[in-house]
């Protein structure tokens, strides 16, 4: 049950509790935090999940597949090396403690 | 007006829960009441023809936000309730079991209704079409029941939906045959080259296609579907049927209240109705455009941005949904990804490699670039948008050499913005 960080593009940190195999969409999602859109549910087809995670948990987690590294180059808000789409970050307890940041836009 | 006076949402679904929600970050205090008609809390449809059809799941997996979230937000949720209609005069609705529930301002967001076949032996048990969670269920256990005693599954239809619950049974190990009435898969949004490119998928996965098949009877046999007959005398053997010839817009209460209807409520780009109390968002509206058309758009992209503009119309602030509209299906290994609105094109240019596939369909008029197909091709479709979105346009040429980079334009046009 890794416990993660959310911070909304207002700054405002949000510290939630997932299961292990949820998405980090998803509990966001479900959180109500506002600085996400997923529209397409996680289907790595819309790029509106789109967050920063912070540098030092970045070789922690799955490196992203051909898919969503291809949809990261277009995000709508700014592409930084530490972008990832949060449909495609799957927790566990490796990744307790983890903090993401969202963009100040998802589309 | 008194900024905090009750608002009433009609409609459940991703496009109601926007506005519950956008209304909330707009600053609205007051009491707020979303009546859907399912026993769900709002969720996402899209899996229910794909993934979710396959794999199954609970209900709540498919949850646009969770339960704490209405809650947080002080969302009144009355599920399983119906509303009879809308009362103008009284500012209030009328819900199914008699009760009122009076509005200072309203919000409509009913949806979509699944066409039916007008033929004999459409209400045979065994024929389904898809809306909800419970469509969803039910033609899951009909794929699984017929995979399982070796009978076929005919779809109606060669759209979306049929294509993806085509997909799903094929995936659940059932024959399926699709009867489609047109010439082509997918004619009313893709070119014919993006047609062939999914009916070579479909049948590479065994899926049988009829195209041109007229639809005449659904066969019953022992109080059951058995299979299907076209005008030209055809028979296909069926377990079950799935109808999927597309939806008509659900207006009935705008309608009968006297909005402004056009196959759809019609809304401007704010989703204001023709009524300034009421707005309107997702799939029960018709939006005109700056060119005078009206558009239908059923996609999620469209119940979350016309929700936003609801919202914000109901607080008294204009939000125009401007983006270019997008789409997406998944169908066995193939991703597609649409942006913009083809229609009306005179010209359509293709960029990539067209028999894996991995290509996208430029689609133009006059010379201008107005919609983009991508087949497993994330970086068209990304750059398209973004082109699209800025209202530039790759020449023809440009778009079809693979080698161009679409994006350039995008940074020589902030390039120029940026040294004037």
């Amino acid at each position: 049950m890794p416990k993660i960080t959310y911070v909304e593009p207002d700054g405002r940190a949000v510290t939630l509790t997932l299961k292990s195999g949820q998405t980090l969409m998803r509990a966001a999602m479900e959180a109500g935090l506002e600085g996400i859109e997923a529209q397409c549910g996680g289907n790595c087809s819309c790029a509106t999940c789109h967050c920063y995670v912070r540098p030092e948990w970045l070789d922690k987690l799955k490196p992203p597949s051909e898919d969503e590294r291809l949809m990261l180059e277009n995000v709508a808000a700014e592409r930084r090396p530490n972008s990832r789409l949060s449909c495609q970050l799957i927790a566990n307890d490796s990744l307790d403690g983890l903090i993401v940041q969202f963009p100040d836009r998802q589309s | 007006m008194d900024p905090n006076a009750p608002i009433v949402i009609i409609g459940a679904g991703q496009a109601g829960m926007q506005i519950a929600e956008s209304l909330r970050h707009e600053g609205f205090n007051g009491t707020l009441t979303l009546c859907g008609e399912e026993p769900h809390p709002p969720y996402q449809r899209p899996p229910l023809s794909k993934k979710w059809l396959v794999e199954g799941g609970s209900a709540a997996s498919l949850a646009v936000r969770g339960p704490a979230v209405l809650e947080r937000l002080k969302i009144v949720l009355k599920t399983d309730t119906r509303v009879r209609a809308v009362d103008r005069t009284r500012k209030q609705v009328e819900l199914s079991d008699g009760s009122q529930l009076p509005y200072d301002r309203l919000a409509l967001a009913t949806g979509s209704l699944p066409r039916t076949l007008p033929i004999p032996g459409a209400s045979l048990p065994g024929v389904l079409a898809l809306r909800g969670i419970a469509d969803s269920v039910a033609i899951g256990a009909a794929i699984r029941h017929c995979a399982a005693e070796g009978r076929k599954i005919v779809v109606v239809g060669g759209g979306f939906i049929g294509l993806e619950v085509a997909a799903a049974a094929c995936k659940l190990g059932a024959e399926v045959t699709v009867l489609e009435g047109l010439p082509r898969l997918m004619s009313r949004v893709t070119a014919p080259v993006v047609s062939e490119s999914f009916a070579r998928l479909h049948r590479s996965h065994g899926v049988q296609l009829v195209f041109g098949a007229q639809v005449a009877e659904i066969v019953g046999y022992e109080g059951h579907v058995a299979g299907v007959r076209t005008r030209d005398g055809q028979e296909y053997p069926a377990g079950c049927v799935i109808v999927g010839i597309g939806v008509d817009p659900d207006d009935l209460l705008a309608r009968s209240a006297g909005l402004l209807c056009d196959r759809g409520i019609i809304v401007d780009a704010c989703s204001r109705t023709s009524d300034p109390l009421i707005a309107a968002a997702g799939d029960c509206t018709a939006r005109r455009l700056p060119d005078g058309e009206l558009i239908r758009l059923e996609s999620v992209q469209n119940a979350i941005e016309q929700g936003k503009s609801a919202a914000a119309a109901l607080m008294g602030r204009e939000r125009p949904f401007v983006a270019a509209p997008w789409f997406w299906s998944d169908q066995f290994e193939i991703k597609l990804q649409m942006v913009g609105l083809s229609r009306g094109y005179d010209q359509v240019v293709t960029r990539g490699d067209l028999d894996k596939p991995a290509y996208s369909a430029f689609y133009y008029r006059a010379g201008r670039l107005l919609a983009v197909d991508s087949l497993n091709r994330i970086s068209d479709h990304m750059q398209a948008k973004k082109l699209l979105d800025a209202g530039l346009s790759p020449t023809p040429e440009q778009a079809a050499d693979p080698q161009f980079e679409l994006i350039s334009l995008l940074k020589a046009r902030d390039a120029t913005a940026a040294g004037a």
